[in-house]
């Protein structure tokens, strides 16, 4: 079992989510944007980063990247596809997942540990964590403003605090089937006692215990 | 075929910038000012010379990238 974390041109969390998954003993490896096939992949990370440097809006344009094609056909078959921050942004624009991500509420990158709260543990990234399990993971966007005009969405994961105006303090948001995750703050950060805090491997368990033998 | 779009952001979704930027109008005085929305503008430059032809393909850009149907609504005018 293989999971496929893409790389778009402007991706610059790509090797830290391998060396996470890989230190928890996953299987992760590189796939570029261009490729237009996933075959013998069993899930998706698209990790953070400035795809196309954010050009018109965060993930308008590399979500017509052609790997985005099997990325929504996974997406659709119910396959674990994971986005963080960058990649959060990109499963919306490719509405893979409800709403948007618009600029935060103070107009201020934020690059800081934040606390959250697991709201809904039935998804790929969540699977792991105690109800209402509090994790400390850093935040590091300037577009982490969720908005969902049409009310839609199943935020999984909520900001203690409210940093950046995101709706309903959502800081993790699903579709309906649990299977399509958007998480703007970092698991992947969050691996390491030298990192500060081990609180990712909490939602990078989820998402390797979601996996099953094909 | 010159084409400008406007890509603006339906009232009832927050613009951050613009709120920043009607606090600075008040700080330099302009308390008049009561609300600023930040637009997109965008200026094509099409070949084609047929106007609906040019007009349904700017649309067809609009929904598929210059706008987020999420968030926003696009204006389209035909220049010459």
């Amino acid at each position: 079992m293989t999971t496929a974390v893409v790389v778009f041109p402007g991706t610059n969390c790509e090797h830290d989510v391998v060396s996470a998954i890989s230190s928890l003993g996953g299987n992760a490896r590189l796939v570029w944007h261009r490729e237009t096939d996933l075959d013998g992949y069993d899930s998706v990370i698209l990790p953070g980063g400035f795809a196309h440097g954010d050009a018109l809006r965060t993930g308008a344009i590399a979500r017509f990247s052609p790997i985005m094609e099997p990325v929504a056909r996974f997406a659709r078959a119910g396959k674990p596809v994971v986005g963080i921050c960058n990649g959060f942004q990109i499963l919306c624009e490719a509405g893979l997942l409800p709403g948007a991500l618009i600029a935060n509420r103070d107009l201020s990158f934020i690059c800081r540990y934040v606390d959250v709260e697991v709201t809904d543990t039935g998804t790929v990234l969540t699977n792991n964590a105690e109800p209402g399990q509090r994790l400390r993971i850093p935040l590091n966007s300037y577009e982490g403003n969720w908005v969902s005009p049409e009310g839609e969405g199943r935020v999984v994961v909520r900001y203690v605090d409210d940093p950046n105006g995101s709706t309903d303090r959502a800081a993790a948001v699903a579709n309906s089937a649990g299977n399509v995750v958007g998480i703007m703050p970092h698991p992947e950060r969050a691996t390491d006692r030298l990192l500060g805090s081990t609180d990712g491997n909490v939602f990078l368990r989820s998402f390797l215990s979601s996996l099953v033998p094909a | 075929m010159k084409v400008r779009v406007e890509v603006t952001r339906r009232p009832e979704i927050a613009d951050p910038q613009g709120t920043t930027i009607k606090r600075a109008l008040h700080d330099l005085g302009h308390t008049h000012v009561n609300e600023v929305r930040v637009n997109s503008v965008f200026h094509l430059e099409i070949d084609g010379a047929d106007p609906d032809g040019v007009r349904s393909k700017v649309e067809e850009m609009c929904r598929q990238l210059l706008a987020n149907p999420v968030l926003e609504d696009f204006d389209i005018e035909l220049l010459q």
